[in-house]
C-alpha cells in the first residue's frame, strides 16, 4: 500500500470552548456533584465571615473622637479614632515633632525613586539606580540623624514607628543581598579556606534565632567591648539583622548558582572571562533571576522580623502601636483589636506590594529568554 | 621547526580523573593553519584532550604550550591563552539571558576592551558570515540548534582567535542542521584557521583535515593524512572503529 499527499493540510482553530458567565460557572464551580458541594460550602464560609467583618471594620466603626468615650458606645466596632489620634506616633515614634518633615522628605524621595524605577524603559534609569544606591542612603542618613548643615540632631533612641521599621528593613535588604551573594560564591569556591569560612558563617548564623542575635547585639556585645566604647544601639541592631539575613540570602543564592549548567561557566572561561567577570556578567544574572521568588521571600520575612527589635527596647511600627494600648485615655475593649488590625493591614499592603513587584520583575526578565 | 609556527605543542601529557587514567602520554604538535580531526570511541579521552588545550581541564604531567605560552598555574597567562583560543561546544552553551548580538559582543567588550560600537560592528561581520545576522536581536532560546551552533561559532570568532577548538559541534543536531554548521566550518578551514575538531563527521574529515587522529583508551592510536587514514588504516583498533562507523 502506498500513499502520497497531494496538498498540505491548513491550520484550523481549536474546537469551540463554551464561553460566557454561565459557561464559566458550569465549567469551574458546578461541574460535578462534589464540586458543587465544595462551591456551596465556600460561599457559606464567605457568608458567615465577611458581613461581620465589614460591620466591625466599617459600618459600626468609630472614625472620630478625642478619647475613649467616643469608642465606648454600645455595640461599637473598630476604634479607628484611636489609630487616627496616634497616627503620628505610629509613623515616627518619638521623633522630634518639629523635625518630622525630614522623615516625610526621606519617605517621599524614597517612594518617588522606587516608583520611577518601576517604569520600564525609563530613559534615566541607570542614573536613578545610581542615585538610589549611592546618594539616597547618604541623603537619608544626613536628614534622619541631623547634626549637620544646621539640622538639629535627632538621636536614634527617639526613632520609632514605621520609620524605624523601614530603616531596619531597607538597610537589612540592601546590604544582605550583596553579602549573601559573596557568601554563596564563597561556599562554592574551590579554595578550601574560603569555603570553610563561608560554611561556618552561614551555619552559625542560621543556627541561632534572631532574638538571640538581637540580645547579643544590644546586651552582650557591650560587655565584650572595652569599657567606654558605646556605639549606637540602632546601629548594633542593624548590623545584627543584616548579618543574620545575609546567611539566609546566601543559601537562596546558592540554590540559583547550582541551577546554572556547567557549560555556562566553561563558555565564559573559554572566552577569556575571569572569575569575577564570568560571575557578574554570565552566572549571577541568570542565577539571581531564577531565585527571585526565594529572594523576595527572604525580604518579606526580614521585613516582618523587624518587629522583633521590640524586645531590645526599640519601638518599631508594631511596637509603637502596642505601647499605646496602655494609654488610659484610650483604654477601650476595641483598642487593641483596632491597633492590631491596622498593623496587619499596613504590613500586608507592603508585603503584598513586594510580592507583586517580584512577579512583574520575573515575567519581564523572562520575556523571550527562557525557552532554551 | 621555528617556534612561531607552532600553534600547539603537547609533550608527554598525562591526566587522571580521580584514579582513572584518561590521557596517557599524549604527544601532539599542531602548526599554524593545521586542520586536525580527532575521532575515537566515546570515553577515549578526545574531548578531554582538546579541553586541556584551553585548560578547561588541568593536565597533571607533561607540557602544553599554546601560542608560545606554557599552561601552568599562572591564571593570568591562562586567560591570555583562552582569549586566543576559541571553543565551540556540543551543547552550544550560548548565554540564554543575552541576545545573539550581546552573546557576541560580550567578550570583545570585556576582555579585548573594544568600544561598544566597534564590538557591535565586529559581531555583525561574523554573524553575517555565519548567515544569521537577521536574528541578531533574538534570544538563543528562539533559535534552532543549528542556528545556535552557528552563533556559537561567530561568538568565538569575535575574539579573533588564532586557534579554534570544536568539541563534537554537530553531535546534538538534527540531520538537516548538521550541514549548515559543517558548511560554516569548511569555510573557516579554507580561510586558513588553525582548527582542532573532535567529530564523527567523516565526510568533513576527508575534505577538510590535514591529519586525522584516532584515539582509544586515552592514547593516540593512529595518526595519518585523511586519504591514508581512511583507505589504509594500520592499527586493528582503527580498522574496527572505521568499519563500525562507515558500515551504515
Amino acid at each position: 500500500m502506498s500513499f502520497v499527499r497531494e496538498t498540505y493540510l491548513l491550520e484550523t482553530p481549536p474546537p469551540g470552548i463554551s464561553v460566557g458567565v454561565l459557561g464559566w460557572l458550569r465549567n469551574n464551580l458546578f461541574s460535578s456533584i462534589g464540586n458543587t458541594l465544595l462551591s456551596l460550602l465556600g460561599l457559606y464560609i464567605l457568608w458567615v465571615t465577611v458581613p461581620p467583618l465589614i460591620e466591625w471594620a466599617l459600618l459600626d466603626a468609630v472614625w472620630q473622637g478625642s478619647g475613649r468615650d467616643a469608642c465606648m458606645v454600645e455595640n461599637a466596632g473598630a476604634c479607628w479614632a484611636f489609630v487616627a489620634a496616634k497616627f503620628g506616633q505610629f509613623m515616627y515614634g518619638r521623633y522630634t515633632f518639629e523635625e518630622r518633615w525630614r522623615v516625610d522628605l526621606v519617605f517621599v524621595v524614597g517612594a518617588l525613586t522606587v516608583g520611577l524605577l518601576m517604569i520600564e524603559r525609563m530613559p534615566w534609569r541607570r542614573y536613578l539606580v545610581a542615585f538610589g544606591l549611592l546618594i539616597y542612603p547618604v541623603l537619608a542618613y544626613v536628614l534622619l540623624t541631623g547634626g549637620q548643615f544646621g539640622l538639629p540632631a535627632v538621636e536614634t533612641s527617639l526613632w520609632g514607628g514605621l520609620l524605624l521599621t523601614f530603616v531596619v528593613a531597607s538597610v537589612g535588604i540592601v546590604v544582605s543581598l550583596p553579602l549573601g551573594i559573596l557568601l554563596a560564591l564563597g561556599r562554592r569556591s574551590k579554595m578550601p579556606v574560603m569555603r570553610v569560612l563561608s560554611v561556618i558563617y552561614i551555619e552559625a548564623w542560621r543556627g541561632v534565632p534572631l532574638i538571640t542575635v538581637l540580645f547579643m547585639a544590644s546586651v552582650m556585645l557591650p560587655l565584650f567591648l572595652p569599657p567606654g566604647t558605646n556605639f549606637d544601639k540602632l546601629l548594633r541592631v542593624l548590623i545584627g539583622v543584616t548579618l543574620f539575613s545575609a546567611a539566609y540570602m546566601a543559601e537562596v543564592v546558592r540554590g540559583g548558582l547550582q541551577a546554572i549548567a556547567r557549560g555556562q561557566y566553561e563558555a565564559a572561561s573559554a572566552l577569556g572571562l575571569g572569575f569575577w567577570r564570568a560571575n557578574l556578567l554570565i552566572i549571577l544574572p541568570q542565577a539571581l533571576r531564577l531565585v527571585i521568588p526565594g529572594i523576595v521571600n527572604t525580604f518579606i520575612g526580614l521585613f516582618k522580623d523587624t518587629t522583633l527589635v521590640m524586645i531590645v527596647g526599640l519601638f518599631d511600627f508594631l511596637g509603637s502601636i502596642q505601647v499605646n494600648f496602655s494609654d488610659a485615655n484610650w483604654a477601650t475593649p476595641q483598642t487593641a483589636a483596632s491597633g492590631y488590625a491596622f498593623a496587619a493591614l499596613i504590613f500586608w499592603i507592603i508585603c503584598f506590594s513586594m510580592s507583586r513587584y517580584s512577579m512583574r520583575l520575573e515575567s519581564r526578565l523572562n520575556e523571550g529568554t527562557r525557552r532554551a | 621547526m621555528n617556534e612561531n609556527q607552532m600553534a600547539i605543542e603537547m609533550t608527554g601529557v598525562d591526566k587522571w580523573f580521580g584514579t582513572f587514567h584518561v590521557l596517557k602520554q599524549i604527544d601532539l604538535s599542531v602548526k599554524r593553519g593545521d586542520r586536525i580531526v580527532i575521532c575515537g570511541p566515546s570515553g577515549s579521552g578526545k574531548s578531554t584532550l582538546i579541553r586541556c588545550i584551553n585548560r578547561l581541564e588541568e593536565h597533571q604531567q607533561g607540557r602544553i604550550v599554546v601560542n608560545g605560552i606554557e599552561l601552568n598555574h599562572d591564571l593570568k597567562r591562562i586567560d591570555e591563552v583562552r582569549a586566543e583560543v576559541g571553543m565551540v561546544f556540543q551543547s552550544f552553551n550560548l548565554f540564554p539571558h543575552l541576545s545573539i548580538l550581546e552573546n557576541c559582543t560580550l567578550a570583545p567588550i570585556w576582555v579585548r576592551k573594544l568600544p561598544k560600537a566597534q564590538a557591535h560592528e565586529l559581531a555583525m561581520k561574523y554573524l553575517e558570515r555565519v548567515q544569521i545576522a537577521d536574528q541578531a536581536h533574538k534570544f538563543p532560546g528562539q533559535l534552532s540548534g543549528g542556528q545556535q551552533q552557528r552563533v556559537a561559532i561567530a561568538r568565538a570568532l569575535c575574539m579573533n582567535p588564532k586557534i579554534m577548538l570544536f568539541d563534537e559541534p554537530t553531535s546534538s543536531l538534527d540531520p538537516e542542521m548538521i550541514k549548515e554548521v559543517l558548511d560554516v566550518m569548511i569555510a573557516l578551514a579554507s580561510d586558513g584557521m588553525t582548527m582542532l575538531c573532535v567529530t564523527h563527521e567523516m565526510g568533513f574529515a576527508r575534505t577538510v583535515a590535514d591529519r586525522v587522529i584516532f584515539m582509544d583508551a586515552g592514547q593516540i592510536v593512529e595518526e595519518n593524512e585523511p586519504e591514508a587514514f581512511f583507505n589504509r588504516p594500520q592499527h586493528p583498533r582503527t580498522k574496527e572503529f572505521l568499519s563500525q562507523i562507515l558500515s551504515h
